[in-house]
């Protein structure tokens, strides 16, 4: 289990990497924190004529806070740098809660937030969180940047609106609005290991507890992160009752996702873990708006 | 040819300059380039945990990352730790418990929890069992890897 | 049995080297020169192979060679039979097909080696290993165990009729008579999973040839130096003296590393000959899972016939057996699922029948409990299934049915991997089933938490399981014990060691002989340059036959040094005692000899041995039993089930063991947890998936679950039990396997006991959440 051989580049700032981007075209791969694509090269999986390794960009190590109440966080910035950011659990506390579940820490301590949003792996679970935060990125090449929204992001299993030149740069979560509530809810075979099923809701009430907004975004459950569109058209202007979480939850698990049998699971099975974590979820993060 | 990068890396303190291929491994550049063998290998693709060594204080996976990306950070392993006549105190808190049987995978645990202790040096049972969730072993049944934690946290605290 | 050194749970001397990374382990050795190998290796499950094309990857700079079955001529052959067939069993039948070191024409399962590259690097073999190609004719793959059995199957080995490999079948009693008996006759089907042993430290192997010497040297992490050895310098022409294999620190064994005459051993042994350099090959994850071997599927068709009142008058059990494409180890793992059938109950009238089967899957071997925890499986779901269907208690039918205390020997007329009857020796099966009973607090768990928490609606569930473990078989193991000028002693064996804690428990019971301190006992297993004679490290045998051999040699020693020392003191024998390193008049202390000044006066340099004696404070000594020594014990689980996802939460597990005298309680402990945690695997997480093409799909960590600390049980309580065994002076029985032995039995009625208002039952062992759910569904549905 020995990567093939590859051309080897360490830009150390963006603008280098762009350029090296630039240049290898269909060639070049990112190397962000490495924790999928280094396994993927070890089983030979995954074989890269030639690799840029982000890893001495430094300019692209950060977590800011912006003026409208939310962040920008570095695409290199490691896992376990959010999760234990004070200033992120502070804005986001939904986002350590999520990133603790990826792996184990030593995954997380190499592996990076968006390194795992550009390599887009349907059970990861930094692509949904990104979605349900409704975040933005920016994408960079050389002699140009676009802003892609999250939701607009994913386009298959491993597969973005990234062309071979760009890169993703930043990660913009817009702020929390005031009244919101989030829940994760999982369920994996074991700690670490690749949902089964998993679903990160981010709701808003008004004072009345009316519900203005539900982003419910399921994912390991389909080929990319999934937005439910009933979520808001049942439950926004009232104020969620359990019979309204439970016919959304039933409504998810029928029509908007697509999950497959796999050695773990019946697509029946996750298809029901849909449900019950929806359920489950919705009601925690009502409970928890304010 | 293939390509070779010229690194600078300290390990265990040492500063070390070699020429390696890229795709060198940088559990293969410790254990066959350095002759450090106390780090082992059991999976090579990032789940078993055998191979963790610290990089700038923090455990990584080994097997995950290139020797290239070592250059310029600090590595440590368990050759870092204790000797047999003056053993860390996480090391004799391993013997003490027997929470060591064939020895294959500890050096991984032994780093995991240098990292880990250093942050959190009182931990509940449930939060040990969640540091070394990511450390394989087939002999113990963690059983009483979970109790040398414990022990070590004690003996680290009182030190 | 108790001494200053045996039954104390001494820190291992092992771990101050060991912890510190100062010690070697195979891959840790790099040797002038040294070559590496990567195997090419099959795509397919079954296939003919029409031609093989190395050109390319011959070419590859660092490539040395590049050789496929044709470059080694009529050295390709299958190997010799690791376990001889069992003629001992009136009636078996059998065929051996045993495994090929590379593929010749055809192909029998997905990773089987069809070139051997070596090459400057593993890297650089591994891309060679890229530029093979391999044109294949896909032939149907043989996966399904009973459809293998059916005619018109595809054939694994077209020479055969078909793809029975062998056919064992026992009766004590008559199943006729008891199913008259009866007044009720259950019957369940069964399906048991495949299990990886997956030791940490994958397989491997080093050999160097010196030509000059013509000595070759070989470092390999295996269970049995000596059929290594022995096979090697067989197949080369070599004299054994010639061959010398050394184990460094071994990163566990768990059954798979027993195996020789494999791919590695035979063509890299020739290759470092022809190519006049040392090559080392060590495994990776891939290869591990997908070409060492692992351990058994099995389907039971199974009968037990009771009466109303829950005795069991006779048990039927019929099954097939997953061999493999190969079947090197013959019948030990379905002949051990056979003996441990019925080993813990009373059943007098029992027929037994399997019919081994081969398939395109990787080898099967035995794998820690190899075959036993699906006897046990069988005989705990049966019970379960009469309990149920008799209302009855789970426990109450087991107690009915324990051998009772006063039972030993027990005979069990049924022959089983040793190739003698099996004869229960010693053990108390009530009462470790009452002290588990009492430990998991049974009566206060079913009569006062569970219907609380049940009306809290969780569904929490409890099991309670017995076992037995056949342990410390024959043929024999042997050591040496020698005492040093130094006043030191050093043991070797041909036993081999992969972290049981040997160096301590070895040195335990020398140093209690012979009056020296433990830390003055170094201990030396698995090195055919010092000791060569030995079977292996395999039925949970180390310290009952390999310690019993210690102990004896050590016996030896002790009376010759007592003999030497009279001489010198002047003293009658009786007088003196052996402590503290010395030689010593009981009664005057001043009056001693140090057992190193002993050594060196009983090797005289002039004058004349005395007729009758040997030289040297040495001794060795064999240990054979007449059949094993037989563990026991039984295991309590709580859990709680999430009613709606089906997540299984491990409260809490009590398991209680007897292993006759425990040399090292902590030791013992630690592999009583250690089995467990396979137990737990097979119970719950690991399985071996093969698809329809037979493409093992799980051959990775990431898609085979391995259990990590937070699967263990919440709480674990073990309890202790001790009736020694009478077949070894120091009353010691195995204790390896025990662990792993009972949990899916215990597993799998705990969560059966959960869900008890679905009115689910469960006829597998790995339940993972999406099988519960479907069983319940099932139920739901019935």
């Amino acid at each position: 289990m020995k990567p093939a051989p590859f051309e080897y580049y360490a830009p150390t700032s963006v603008e280098e990497a762009l350029a090296t981007l630039q240049t290898l075209g269909y060639d070049g791969k990112v190397l962000a924190g490495g924790q999928s694509l280094i396994p993927a090269m070890n089983f030979r999986m995954a074989r890269p004529a030639a690799l840029v390794d982000l890893n001495k960009v430094n300019e692209l190590f950060y977590i800011k806070p912006t003026s409208d109440g939310g962040l920008a966080i570095g695409t290199m910035t490691r896992d376990s740098v959010v999760e234990k950011d004070p200033l992120v659990a502070e804005r986001f506390p939904i986002v350590p809660y999520v990133v603790k579940h990826i792996a184990h820490p030593q995954i997380r301590n190499r592996g990076t937030f968006g390194g795992a949003i550009a390599h887009a792996d349907p059970a990861a679970q930094i692509p949904a969180l990104s979605v349900a935060l409704n975040a933005r990125f920016l994408v960079r090449k050389q002699g140009g940047e676009r802003w892609v929204n999250a939701e607009d992001f994913f386009m298959g299993p491993f597969m973005t609106v990234l062309e071979p030149e760009e890169m993703l740069a930043e990660v913009v979560l817009p702020p929390m609005a005031k009244g919101s509530g989030a829940s994760y809810q999982q369920v994996s075979r074991q700690k670490g290991g690749y949902a089964q099923a998993a679903v990160i809701s981010v709701v808003v009430v008004d004072e009345n507890k009316r519900c203005k907004d539900a982003r419910v975004v399921l994912f390991s459950v389909g080929e990319t992160p999934i937005l439910s569109q009933t979520a808001p058209k049942i439950l926004v202007g009232n104020v969620p009752t359990a019979e309204a979480i439970a016919e959304v939850a039933e409504k998810i698990s029928k029509e908007e996702v697509d999950p497959g049998t796999d050695i773990h699971g019946t697509a029946e099975y996750r298809r029901h873990l849909v449900k019950v974590l929806v359920r489950r979820g919705l009601t925690e993060a009502f409970e928890r708006a304010k | 040819m293939a390509q070779t990068v010229k690194i600078k890396v300290t390990v265990n303190g040492k500063q070390y300059e070699r020429e390696v291929e890229p795709r060198l491994l940088l559990s293969d550049f410790i254990r066959h380039d350095l002759g450090l063998t106390g780090t082992h290998v059991g999976c090579e693709h990032g789940l078993c945990g055998a191979c963790t060594v610290l990089m700038d204080g923090e455990a990584v996976r080994s097997c995950t990352i290139f020797a290239v990306q070592a250059d310029g950070h600090e590595i440590q392993t368990v050759e870092s730790l204790g000797t047999p006549d003056n053993l860390h105190p996480i090391q004799q808190a391993f013997i003490e418990k027997h929470a060591l049987q064939c020895g294959f995978c500890t050096p991984g645990f032994l780093m995991t929890l240098v990292d880990y202790l250093g942050d959190n040096p009182n931990p509940t049972e449930e939060e040990i069992r969640e540091a070394i969730d990511g450390n394989f072993c087939r002999c113990t049944g963690y059983f009483n890897i979970i109790e040398a934690v414990k022990l070590a946290a004690q003996k680290m605290a009182s030190h | 049995m108790a001494g200053k050194y045996v039954h104390q749970s001494i820190l291992r001397l092992e771990d101050p080297e060991l912890i510190t990374g100062n010690v070697q382990f195979l891959d840790d050795i790099e040797l002038p020169g040294m070559l590496h190998a990567a195997f090419k290796r099959s795509d397919y499950a079954h296939a003919r192979i029409k031609s093989i094309d190395v050109s390319e990857a011959r070419k590859l700079p660092g490539v040395i060679g590049v050789y496929t079955a044709e470059d080694f001529g009529d050295y390709i052959k299958p190997g010799p039979l690791q376990v001889p067939p069992p003629t001992a069993i009136k009636g078996a039948t059998y065929v051996a097909r045993t495994t090929m070191p590379i593929a010749k024409d055809k192909v029998r399962f997905a990773g089987e080696p069809v070139a051997i590259v070596i090459a400057e690097s593993r890297y650089i073999a591994e891309d060679a290993c890229d530029l093979i190609y391999v044109d294949y004719e896909p032939l149907e793959a043989v996966v399904d165990l009973e459809k293998a059995l059916q005619p018109g199957s595809p054939l694994v080995h077209e020479d055969l009729p078909s793809n029975e490999a062998g056919h064992v079948r026992q009766e004590r009693g008559s199943w006729e008579q008891a199913v008259k008996e009866a007044d009720l006759v259950i019957k369940r089907k069964f399906f048991i999973n495949r299990n990886a042993g997956a030791a940490m430290e994958n397989r491997g192997i080093i050999v160097q040839w010196d030509k000059h010497a013509k000595q070759m040297t070989i470092w390999c992490g295996t269970q049995s130096v000596i059929a290594l050895r022995n096979q090697t310098a067989a197949r080369l022409g070599l004299f054994e003296s010639q061959v010398r294999v050394i184990t460094p620190n071994t990163g566990g064994g768990f059954g798979p590393k027993i195996n020789t005459s494999l791919p590695d051993d035979v063509l890299i042994t020739y290759l470092a000959m022809k190519l006049d350099r040392p090559i080392k090959w060590f495994e990776d994850r891939r290869e591990n899972f997908l070409a060492t071997t692992s351990e058994r599927d099995q389907v039971h068709y199974c009968e037990l016939a009771v009466k109303r009142d829950g005795t069991i008058v006779g048990l039927k059990d019929f099954f097939y057996h997953n061999t493999g494409a190969y079947n090197p180890y013959m019948m030990t793992v379905p002949l051990n699922t056979q003996t441990h059938t019925v080993t813990n109950y009373r059943v007098p009238n029992f027929l037994t029948e399997f019919y081994v089967v081969f398939t395109n899957q990787m080898i099967v071997t035995p794998v820690r409990g190899a075959g036993r925890q699906y006897g046990v499986f069988v005989m705990e779901r049966m019970l379960d299934a009469a309990a149920r269907e008799l209302g009855m208690s789970p426990v109450e039918i087991r107690r009915k049915n324990l051998l009772p205390a006063n039972a030993y020997p027990y005979y069990t007329s049924i022959i089983g991997q040793d190739f003698v009857e099996g004869v229960l020796d010693s053990g108390d099966y009530p009462t470790s089933f009452q002290k588990t009973l009492e430990l998991i607090e049974y009566d206060k768990f079913v009569n006062e938490v569970q219907p609380k928490l049940r009306a809290q609606g969780k569904k929490v569930g409890i099991g309670v399981a017995c076992f037995s473990e056949g342990t410390g078989v024959g043929p024999y193991e042997g050591a040496r014990v020698t005492v040093g000028g130094n006043g030191k002693v050093v043991v070797t064996t041909g036993y081999t060691s992969q972290g049981q804690a040997h160096y301590t428990t070895f040195a335990q019971i020398v140093a209690d002989q012979l009056g020296v301190d433990v830390k003055d006992v170094k201990v030396i297993t698995g090195d055919t340059g010092y000791f060569g004679w030995g079977a292996g490290t395999f039925a949970s045998r180390g310290i009952t036959v390999a310690g019993t051999a210690t102990h004896l040699a050590a016996q030896k020693v002790r009376q010759k040094a007592l003999k030497l020392a009279s001489k010198i003191l002047e003293a009658p024998e009786e007088e003196l005692e052996l402590a503290d390193g010395v030689v010593r008049v009981a009664d005057i202390p001043s009056k001693f000899i140090s057992l190193g000044d002993l050594a060196t006066l009983a090797n005289p340099m002039r004058g004349t041995m005395e007729p009758g004696t040997e030289p040297g404070l040495e001794a060795v000594a064999y240990y054979g039993p007449p059949y094993g020594a037989t563990g026991a014990g039984a295991v309590g689980l709580i859990v709680e089930v999430d009613p709606e996802t089906m997540q299984v939460s491990l409260e809490k597990m009590a398991f209680v063991h007897d292993c006759g005298t425990p040399v090292n309680p902590m030791v013992v402990d630690g592999q009583i947890h250690g089995g467990i945690q396979m137990g737990i695997g097979d119970a719950f997480y690991e399985e071996l998936i093969y698809d329809e093409n037979g493409q093992l799909v799980t051959a990775s960590f990431m898609d085979y679950l391995f259990p990590q600390a937070t699967d263990m049980p919440k709480k674990l309580v073990l309890g202790h039990m001790e009736t020694p065994s009478p077949l070894n002076p120091l009353g010691i029985k195995g204790v390896g396997e025990a662990g792993a032995i009972p949990i899916p039995s215990v597993f799998t009625q705990a969560v059966e006991n959960a869900l008890q208002e679905t009115g689910v039952e469960f006829d597998r062992d790995t339940l993972s959440p999406s099988r519960i759910f479907t069983y319940v569904q099932q139920a739901k549905g019935a």
